[in-house]
C-alpha cells in the first residue's frame, strides 16, 4: 500500500484582523484530507472559502496555526519535498523582464538539470503549452492566457509527481481550456497526482476522481462527483421547434421557455412519451431530449445557501 | 553559495541590467568628462586632486543610492508582485533566496563600480598625468567603497524583508548616517558623564556599523599609501557585520507569512 | 462632426511651453538682479564652522574642500575689479576649505598672498594670513613652500626680519627644501630690508608657484621693486650731476647729453622716469606701476 500522495491533518490557519490585530479570523478550520497516488482531486469552494489558503500552506508560503501535512510522505517543512511537486498559483505573476524561455530555464535550474537537458526540456514544454512561437517574447507583453500557459509549463516541466493547480483554466479561451484539460488528463494518464482548486464546477465534474468542498474554511464533504450529487433523474428536457404560425397550447406555454424559434420544456419522466406524441401531432420538430440531473452547481448552491455565515464571501488579505 | 542561490543571484543581476539601472554609468561618464575638461579652468594646480575627489565621491554616492534603492525592493518587490510564489514552490530555502538576492545586487554594484573606475582612470589620464605607483591607492579606496556598499546592501535587504520600500530606505539611510557619526556618538556619550547615556552611546557605537573607517577618498586623492593591515581588518569587519545582518534577515524572513 | 473637445493638448502645448518658459526665465533674471543688489557680504558663507561642515559632509569632506577652494578663488576673482571690495569672506572660505582638507596646500598659499595683500587688491589682513599659513605648516610639516610663504609674510608685509629669517631657517631643514631657503635666512639676517633681498624673496616665491593670480600679484611687486631700484640709481646719478654742474638738471635728457646715462631709462613697463619737483627721480605718472609700500 503506497503512501498517500497528500496527507493533510487538522490544518488550521488564523489571521489577526481588526485595527489592533487582536481578533482572529479563522480562514481554515481543521482541514483533514487524504489524496491517493494518481488521483485527481478537485478542491471546490466559493471565493474566500480557504482554497488558496490551503495551497499556500502546503507550498510553505504561509505557516499553519495548527495541524500538519505531508506530501509524498515528506513534511511540508522539508525543502526536499519541493523537488517532487509543481505549483501553478492563482493569477500567476512572473518576472516580466524575462522571456518565456528564460523563465522556464531559470526555474529548471532549481531542479539541477545539466544545461543540455534543461534546454531540451524548456523547448518541449513550451511546445506543449503552445508557447513555442512566443518563446523569446518578454513576459510583460503576454496576454493573460499566455501567462497562464507559461504558468502551467513551469509547474510541470520538472515532471513532478504531485501537481497543484490553482484555477488552471482561468483566463483561457475555449481552445485553451480544452488544451489544459488535455494536459491534465495526460498527466493523470502518466500516473501523477493532481490537486486542483477551482470554482468552475463543470471542469471539476469532468476531470476529477473526487471533489472536496470547502465553505467558510471548513470541509463540507469529500467524494466522487457522482456520489455527492444524486444520479436520480428528476425530469426530461425537450427542445423543439414549431412550424410557422403554430402556437403552443396554453397549459404547455406557461412551462416552456422560448429562445428565437426554439422552445424548451421540462416534463416529468413518466410524461415524456405522451408529451412527445402531442408535439408531433402539433407538427413540432423535436430537436433533442435529455435528462435533467441536479448538477454539482445545484448541490453547491444549496450547500452555500444553507445557513452559511455571510463572512465566508470575504477575501482575507494579509499584509 | 548553493546552486539555487547562484541562480537567484544571476537572475537578480539580469533584472538590474534589464531595468536599465546601468544607465547611471552614462551620467557618471558625462560627469567625469565634464570634470576632466573643466578642472583646469576652475581650480588651479590641483587637477588630479579634484578629479580623484570628484570621481571617488561620485562612485561612492551613486553606489550608495543604488544599494539603497535597489536593495529595499529586493525582497519587497518579489512579495508584492507574487513572483515569489512560484519560486518558493521549488526546492530552495528562504535563506538561499536571500543570499542569492544579496549576491546579485553586489554583483551589479561591482560591475557598475568597475566601469566607473575605468572612467575615472580615463579622466585622470586625460588631465595629463601618467599613472604612478601611488595611484594604486585609488583602487584601494574603491575597494573600501565596495566594502561599504556591501554593508549598506545587507542592511537594505534586511529591512526589505519586512517593511515597505519607503520605510526601508529611511531606516537604511538612518543607519548609514548613524554609522558615519558613530565615533562622535560615543564621544558625546562620554562627555555627558551620565552612566546611562554613556552606556547607550557605547552600545550604539558597537551595534551600528562604523562607516567612518571606510572613507579613504581624501587619502587616496593625496596619493597616500594605505597599509595592507587596514585593508585586511576592514574586510574582516565588513564580512562579519554583513553576515550578522544576513542571518538576522534570514531569521525574520523564514518566519514570515507571505500575503 | 468634429468633437468639441480634443484629448491631446497639441497646439496649447507647442505654444504654451516655450512661452511660459521664457516668462519664467525673465522672471528669474528679475529676481537675480534684485537679490544681487541686496546681497550682503556675509551671505557668501552661511555655515562658518569648518568642523561642523566636516561632520555634515558625511565623509565627502575632501570633495567639499575642493568646492570651497574653488569658491574662494571665484570669490576673489569676481571682486578684484571693484574698488570698494572688502574680501571679508575670503578668510572664512579658505579656513573652511583647509579645515575640510588640511592638506590642501594651494589654499594656504593663496591665502598667504591675497589675505595679506592690501586693499583694494586683497583683504589687507596680515594677521589672518599668518594664522592660515601657520595652520598649514602644522598640518603639512614637510611642505617647505609654506615656510617660504610665511617667510614672505614676515619679511614683506610685517617687516619682521627676525621672524622671517627664523622661518626660512626652519624651512631649510626640510629634506626637499632648496638651498635658496638657507640663503634667504642668512641674507635677511645680514641685510634686513635691502631691495636686493626683497627681490630675491619675491622671485623665489614667483618661481615656486603655478597659480596665475598669485604670479600676477608677485610680478606687480617685482616691477615696483625694480622701479625703486632704478630710481635709487637715478638719484645717485642726479647727485653726480649736481656735483659736476652745481645745479639740478632740467630733465633726464640732460643727464643723457651730459654723458652720465647711455639713454633715457624706462621702467619695467616702458615708461620713462621723470624728475620730480623735489629734485628726485620718480616713476612716470602715466605708468601703472605703483611704488611699493
Amino acid at each position: 500500500m503506497s503512501v498517500p500522495a497528500i496527507e493533510i491533518e487538522n490544518l488550521t490557519k488564523d489571521y489577526p484582523v481588526g485595527f489592533w490585530r487582536k481578533r482572529m479570523h479563522r480562514s481554515l478550520d481543521h482541514l483533514s484530507l487524504e489524496v491517493e497516488q494518481g488521483e485527481v482531486l478537485g478542491f471546490l469552494g466559493p471565493n474566500g472559502a480557504g482554497k488558496t489558503t490551503t495551497l499556500k500552506l502546503l507550498m510553505g508560503l504561509i505557516f499553519p496555526t495548527a495541524g500538519t501535512a505531508r506530501i509524498q510522505g515528506r513534511s511540508i517543512d522539508d525543502v526536499a519535498m519541493h523537488r517532487d511537486i509543481g505549483y501553478l498559483p492563482e493569477q500567476p505573476y512572473f518576472y516580466d523582464y524575462l522571456t518565456a524561455r528564460e523563465l522556464l530555464d531559470y526555474y529548471a535550474r532549481f531542479s539541477g538539470y545539466p544545461a543540455r537537458e534543461r534546454r531540451e526540456r524548456v523547448a518541449r514544454f513550451l511546445d506543449l503549452v503552445g508557447l513555442a512561437s512566443a518563446a523569446d517574447v518578454q513576459l510583460r507583453k503576454f496576454s493573460k492566457g499566455m501567462l497562464q500557459r507559461a504558468g502551467i509549463a513551469q509547474a510541470i516541466l520538472h515532471d513532478p509527481q504531485v501537481v497543484f493547480f490553482d484555477e488552471p483554466m482561468s483566463g483561457l479561451d475555449p481552445i485553451g481550456r480544452r488544451e489544459v484539460r488535455d494536459i491534465i488528463l495526460d498527466l493523470r494518464r502518466q500516473g501523477r497526482t493532481i490537486f486542483f482548486s477551482t470554482h468552475i464546477l463543470s471542469d471539476a465534474e469532468m476531470l476529477c476522481d473526487r471533489v472536496a468542498v470547502l465553505v467558510g474554511g471548513k470541509l463540507q464533504g469529500v467524494g466522487a462527483p457522482g456520489d455527492i450529487v444524486s444520479i436520480e433523474v428528476q425530469a426530461m428536457e425537450i427542445l423543439f421547434e414549431l412550424p410557422a404560425g403554430r402556437e403552443l397550447p396554453p397549459e404547455l406555454a406557461t412551462q416552456a421557455t422560448k429562445t428565437g424559434a426554439r422552445y424548451r420544456i421540462e416534463v416529468p419522466e413518466g410524461e415524456l412519451y405522451p408529451s412527445l406524441a402531442r408535439l408531433s401531432n402539433m407538427g413540432g420538430k423535436v430537436l433533442s431530449v435529455s435528462p435533467v440531473r441536479p448538477t454539482l452547481e445545484d448541490y453547491f448552491l444549496r450547500l452555500v445557501g444553507r445557513g452559511a455565515p455571510p463572512t465566508h464571501s470575504l477575501e482575507v488579505v494579509t499584509r | 553559495m548553493s546552486a539555487a542561490s547562484a541562480a537567484v543571484a544571476i537572475n537578480t543581476f539580469r533584472e538590474a541590467v534589464r531595468d536599465r539601472v546601468l544607465y547611471n554609468l552614462v551620467v557618471f561618464a558625462l560627469l567625469m568628462i565634464g570634470a576632466a575638461v573643466l578642472v583646469g579652468q576652475v581650480s588651479i594646480g590641483i587637477d588630479r586632486l579634484v578629479i580623484v575627489n570628484l570621481g571617488l565621491s561620485a562612485i561612492s554616492a551613486i553606489g550608495l543610492v543604488m544599494a539603497v534603492f535597489i536593495g529595499v525592493g529586493l525582497v519587497y518587490k518579489e512579495i508584492e508582485k507574487r513572483t515569489l510564489y512560484s519560486l518558493l514552490a521549488r526546492p530552495i530555502r528562504r535563506s538561499e533566496f536571500l543570499v542569492g538576492k544579496y549576491a546579485g545586487l553586489l554583483l551589479t554594484l561591482l560591475v557598475n563600480t568597475a566601469f566607473m573606475t575605468l572612467a575615472l582612470a580615463a579622466a585622470l589620464y586625460y588631465v595629463g598625468r601618467p599613472f604612478v605607483a601611488s595611484d594604486v591607492s585609488i583602487l584601494v579606496a574603491v575597494y573600501f567603497i565596495l566594502l561599504e556598499l556591501a554593508l549598506v546592501t545587507a542592511l537594505a535587504l534586511f529591512f526589505s524583508c519586512f517593511s515597505s520600500p519607503m520605510l526601508s530606505a529611511l531606516l537604511t539611510l538612518a543607519m548609514y548616517v548613524t554609522g558615519v557619526f558613530s565615533s562622535d556618538i560615543r564621544e558625546f556619550g562620554a562627555l555627558t558623564h551620565r552612566p546611562t547615556i554613556e552606556f547607550v552611546a557605547r552600545v550604539l557605537y558597537y551595534l551600528v556599523p562604523n562607516f567612518h573607517d571606510f572613507n579613504q577618498i581624501g587619502r587616496a586623492a593625496h596619493g597616500d599609501r594605505l597599509p595592507l593591515s587596514l585593508v585586511g581588518q576592514n574586510t574582516a569587519y565588513a564580512a562579519l557585520y554583513a553576515s550578522v545582518v544576513l542571518l538576522a534577515a534570514s531569521a525574520v524572513f523564514s518566519r514570515r507569512n507571505l500575503k | 462632426m468634429r468633437p468639441a473637445t480634443r484629448n491631446r493638448p497639441g497646439w496649447a502645448a507647442a505654444l504654451g511651453i516655450p512661452l511660459l518658459l521664457a516668462a519664467a526665465g525673465l522672471l528669474q533674471q528679475r529676481i537675480d538682479a534684485r537679490t544681487r543688489s541686496e546681497a550682503l557680504e556675509g551671505q557668501e558663507v552661511l555655515i562658518t564652522s569648518g568642523p561642523l561642515l566636516k561632520k555634515l559632509s558625511l565623509g565627502y569632506d575632501s570633495l567639499l574642500a575642493d568646492i570651497y577652494w574653488t569658491r574662494a578663488v571665484q570669490y576673489y576673482g569676481s571682486r578684484i575689479g571693484e574698488r570698494t571690495a572688502t574680501f571679508d569672506s575670503l578668510a572664512p572660505l579658505l579656513n573652511i576649505a583647509t579645515t575640510l582638507d588640511p592638506r590642501l596646500v594651494v589654499a594656504y598659499r593663496f591665502g598667504a598672498v591675497f589675505l595679506s595683500e592690501p586693499k583694494p587688491l586683497g583683504a589687507g589682513r596680515n594677521d589672518l594670513a599668518v594664522d592660515l599659513v601657520k595652520r598649514g605648516i602644522r598640518a603639512n610639516p614637510n611642505e617647505w613652500r609654506l615656510y617660504n610663504d610665511l617667510g614672505f609674510l614676515y619679511y614683506w608685509r610685517l617687516k619682521d626680519y627676525a621672524d622671517a629669517s627664523a622661518t626660512y631657517l626652519a624651512g631649510s631643514e626640510i629634506p626637499q627644501a632648496p638651498i635658496f631657503m638657507k640663503l634667504m635666512a642668512a641674507r635677511i639676517a645680514e641685510k634686513g630690508g635691502s631691495i636686493e633681498t626683497s627681490r630675491l624673496i619675491l622671485s623665489g616665491l614667483y618661481e615656486s608657484t603655478k597659480d596665475p593670480a598669485v604670479r600676477k600679484a608677485l610680478l606687480r611687486q617685482l616691477r615696483a621693486l625694480k622701479a625703486e631700484e632704478d630710481t635709487q640709481h637715478l638719484d645717485q646719478t642726479l647727485g653726480v650731476f649736481r656735483q659736476r654742474f652745481g645745479r639740478d638738471p632740467d630733465s633726464i635728457r640732460e643727464l643723457v647729453t651730459a654723458g652720465l646715462l647711455p639713454g633715457v631709462p624706462v621702467d619695467p613697463l616702458g615708461f620713462p622716469y621723470v624728475i620730480g619737483r623735489d629734485g628726485r627721480s620718480h616713476l612716470n605718472p602715466a605708468s601703472p606701476i605703483k611704488p611699493p609700500k
